[in-house]
């Protein structure tokens, strides 16, 4: 790989490192009586409020309709995924370093293939929290379920729940691109030089 | 002669036309408006008012706290009364704010209330106001909208000039509107002249706001009215009006009204200050409480303190001095650049303007009249700026706005009338409806006035309100003084009767204002921090239950084993910490109030179960919805029953 490559390859890793200090998910709820708002954030290593009570008045508010609480004990991805980004950023600078193509395809194909699981994992948890609801709670609408949408808005009683990627997974498609934009580079100088 | 007769029929005709016009425009005249004050005072839904007002509720003992210009009530603010609706007085932690050495005092009378300042600019941190009654200051945090301090004023009676701040709220002062015998002695009324006295009190106010008593100044027996500090020139000064000068003991409104000229005192209070720390001062045996709320406890304490320090004109020279001042002064006022004292002499025909800077200079040169008590006397001529004349009848108080002019209210002639500061000259006047008191520019006492609007608090309202009996509702009225003509755009209703009301931009306050009490910051001793530690322990016939709230239930929610003759405290902890949930708590039969508990607070309500049988609770306050569900039962059983104590939720 050219030296401009290699230096993407780095970035690409190293940035990811800063996935650690913002959220990778947002859940907005919003409703007549939060004027100020209200919302989860989901971190790599945390599930937390938006405001600074916002999680235990949300699963407050969520005891009326039976649903568990949602605690970052109960959810063990939270523990494994710190890991994981580790790994990838260890991986990745070394396929930077190394400036092996294969080896940074390799960490592209890997990195894709945790993100699109992570995803998943996080739609079975969402899919968990608004299906599994104690059979006694105060308020049961038949047929109706509370799992918030992956991204996008749905109506869930009177909140409106907004869930969007934020800071840290547009870090992560950034971490991608430039990996990408590096292998594209790289195909392109060397058929420049091949001509 | 039939032409002669139509003619004079016409003109009789035109006559009557001409009558009703002008009657009818006469009355109209009081409902003058132009048709664009509405959106001058619209303030739509969802949107705020620029302005926090906040009138004295008088009689009530409360504050009221309004939004300008809307004139929308949003708080009461309990201070000196019991107020069911928020038990305070009733709850166990705000009965001792209510402490004095008369015992426990569930009213007073409360006038002016007075927002803090640095550097002569209100800051709003707190309201102080006075009680007029029993003679007590009161200090309100505006991060809470709540009464953190309560203070009672020894050797006074009727705490009227009160509580008025220094530039920097150094000090609260206090000064006896009725001179009595200090210490208060079983003394015939007519020995006035030989034993009634009055006391100047200030009061300190520490960084974080406890006040206490640094001394008091014994002057001569006549009333003081009322109180403005110096600012900027005149930082060190404070300023007293008096009256019945005449020291009257019986139908003052003649006997006090016969000299020409009362004083006000201005006091040099950094000189008293030195003067106290020289050890001048005498230390005089004297009760008085102070009653502190601790935010973090969630409860008030009494302290009772037993001396205050003393000190006499005659042995502190250079200390006070007196301003003699036309006719029964009421309100004395410092213009924004601190140069101007003006009094409302209020059976005077002008209103007077002192001088600062020709004070000083006729205390330099000795202008002196005479000496009463140790006080010198300054003479009128060496210390009068200017006299503003014709201002209407009964001039009471001044405010002033950002652009150089005051506005005096004259009670008599119920009118406010505008002046130019220097020039003396009346340049505008307006009629309120009816009989102003006080009047409240926003910063209108302070060093920087934010102008704007200038709000008339009257004491009669007849008229201007659907009619309710023979009580009618107080009033305050909303002015327009932006332009060079004042113009009338609101009434508006107040609790009790608005003495006196300090306004300030919303954004100031606002700022500070908290959503909730921290759960994990509670340090009441009864409180508890999770619902697990909810229980109920037995002391002898003393019943303890730590109880908490959160939606939509209590827990215990069943409680059985209280017996006749138990004394029963429910300490009640709202867990929630969620902005504006409250929870309320009720017994059956309980011959106090209810509790109000805010989110992070803890509340005790005391029950003494006369009689066996179920009582059962609820919280008052709509929480959710299911709070008609939030409720619970307690069993009383009879004096020496063995129903074993036991409490639960949902079990």
């Amino acid at each position: 790989m050219k030296h401009k490559s290699k230096i993407l390859v780095i970035i690409a890793s190293l940035i990811l490192i800063l996935s650690f200090f913002f959220p990778l998910w947002k859940v907005n709820l919003e409703a007549p009586q939060y004027p100020e708002g209200l919302g989860l954030e989901i971190w790599l290593t945390k599930v937390t409020g938006q405001g600074e009570n916002d999680l235990e008045n949300i699963n407050m508010l969520n005891h009326y309709i039976g649903m568990k609480k949602i605690e970052a004990d109960a959810i063990p991805e939270l523990k494994i995924m710190p890991y994981i980004i580790i790994f990838l950023i260890l991986f990745g600078l070394t396929a930077g370093i190394s400036g092996k193509k294969t080896l940074v395809s390799t960490w592209l194909i890997l990195f894709f293939v945790i993100a699109v699981v992570g995803l998943y994992d996080f739609y079975l948890w969402e899919y968990d929290y608004g299906h599994d609801l104690n059979p006694h709670a105060a308020i049961k609408v038949p047929g109706m379920a509370y799992q918030p949408p992956l991204i996008g808005s749905k109506m869930l009683l009177n909140f409106n729940a907004i869930s969007l990627p934020s800071i840290s997974s547009w870090i992560l498609a950034l971490s991608v691109l430039l990996a990408a934009a590096a292998l594209y580079l790289d195909r392109k100088e060397k058929l420049n030089t091949h001509v | 002669m039939n032409k002669k007769y139509l003619k004079n029929t016409l003109y009789a005709v035109l006559l009557l036309a001409a009558f009703t016009v002008v009657h009818y425009s006469c009355q109209d005249s009081k409902n003058l408006t132009t048709g664009d004050e509405a959106a001058k005072v619209y303030v739509p839904p969802g949107t705020y008012d620029d302005f926090y007002l906040f009138t004295s509720g008088g009689f009530s003992g409360q504050v009221g706290v309004y939004g300008l210009p809307s004139g929308r009530l949003f708080r009461v603010i309990p201070v000196f009364s019991q107020d069911p609706e928020k038990a305070w007085g009733y709850s166990e932690e705000s009965k001792p704010m209510l402490m004095t050495t008369h015992g426990f005092i569930p009213w007073d009378d409360a006038h002016h209330p007075e927002l803090s300042q640095t550097d002569g600019v209100a800051d709003g941190r707190w309201l102080f106001i006075n009680g007029n009654n029993t003679p007590r200051i009161a200090r309100m945090d505006l991060s809470t909208f709540t009464t953190a301090e309560i203070i009672e004023i020894p050797n006074s009676a009727g705490n009227h000039g009160s509580p008025f701040l220094t530039e920097n709220t150094e000090y609260v002062v206090a000064s006896t509107r009725f001179s009595v015998p200090i210490p208060n002695k079983d003394v015939p009324i007519k020995s006035y002249k030989e034993n009634f006295k009055g006391t100047i009190s200030f009061v300190k106010v520490a960084k974080d706001g406890a006040m206490d008593i640094a001394f008091q100044i014994l002057v001569p027996g006549f009333d003081y009215d009322l109180s403005h500090s110096g600012k900027g020139p005149s930082h060190d000064w404070a300023f007293f009006t008096s009256y019945n000068t005449e020291q009257a003991n019986t139908l003052l409104e003649v006997n006090a009204s016969q000299h020409d000229k009362d004083f006000i005192a201005a006091i040099n209070w950094k000189k008293a200050e030195e003067y106290a720390a020289k050890g001048k001062a005498k230390t005089v045996s004297a009760d008085y409480f102070i009653n502190r709320y601790d935010e973090k406890k969630h409860m008030g304490v009494s302290n009772k303190k037993t001396s205050v320090k003393v000190l006499l004109p005659e042995e502190c020279p250079g200390m006070i001095y007196y301003l003699p001042t036309p006719k029964s002064p009421h309100g004395v006022d410092v213009n924004p650049t601190g140069e101007y004292i003006v009094a409302g002499g209020k059976l005077s025909s002008t209103i007077t303007a002192h001088s600062f800077e020709k004070m000083l200079k006729a205390i330099e040169n000795k202008e002196f009249e005479k000496t009463i008590d140790g006080i010198p006397v300054i003479k009128y001529e060496s210390v009068v700026a200017g006299e503003v004349q014709n201002p209407g009848l009964g001039p009471l108080h001044t405010e002033f706005d950002d652009k150089g002019y005051a506005y005096t209210s004259n009670f008599i002639s119920s009118e406010i009338v505008k002046w130019k500061v220097g020039t003396w000259e009346v340049v505008d006047r307006i009629p309120t409806y009816y009989s102003i008191g006080h009047l409240c520019i926003p910063g209108g006492d302070t060093k920087k006035p934010w102008g704007k609007y200038v709000v008339a608090l009257n004491k009669i309202t007849k008229d201007r309100y659907l009619p309710t009996g023979p009580e009618l509702t107080q009033s305050a009225q909303l002015i327009d003084i932006s332009g060079d003509k004042m113009k009338l755009l609101l009434d508006f209703p107040t609790i009790g009767e608005p003495h006196y009301a300090q306004a300030i931009p919303a954004d100031i306050i606002m700022k500070n204002s908290k959503k909730i009490y921290k759960i994990e910051e509670n340090q009441h001793p009864y409180g508890i921090k999770a619902e697990k530690d909810a229980r109920v322990v037995r002391n002898g016939n003393e019943v303890h239950v730590y109880m908490s709230t959160i939606r939509t239930h209590f827990a215990p929610d069943n409680i059985e084993g209280i017996k006749v003759g138990d004394v029963v405290y429910f300490h009640v902890t709202n867990l929630e910490q969620d902005w504006d949930i409250p929870h309320g708590f009720a017994v059956k039969g309980a011959p106090n109030s209810e509790l109000l508990i805010l989110p992070g607070a803890t509340e005790t309500l005391k029950w003494e179960p006369k009689a066996e049988g179920i009582y059962p609770f609820y919280c008052t306050d709509f929480c959710s919805a299911l709070h008609q569900e939030m409720q619970g039962y307690l069993r009383v059983s009879p004096k020496g029953s063995n129903v074993k104590l036991s409490f639960g939720t949902g079990k």
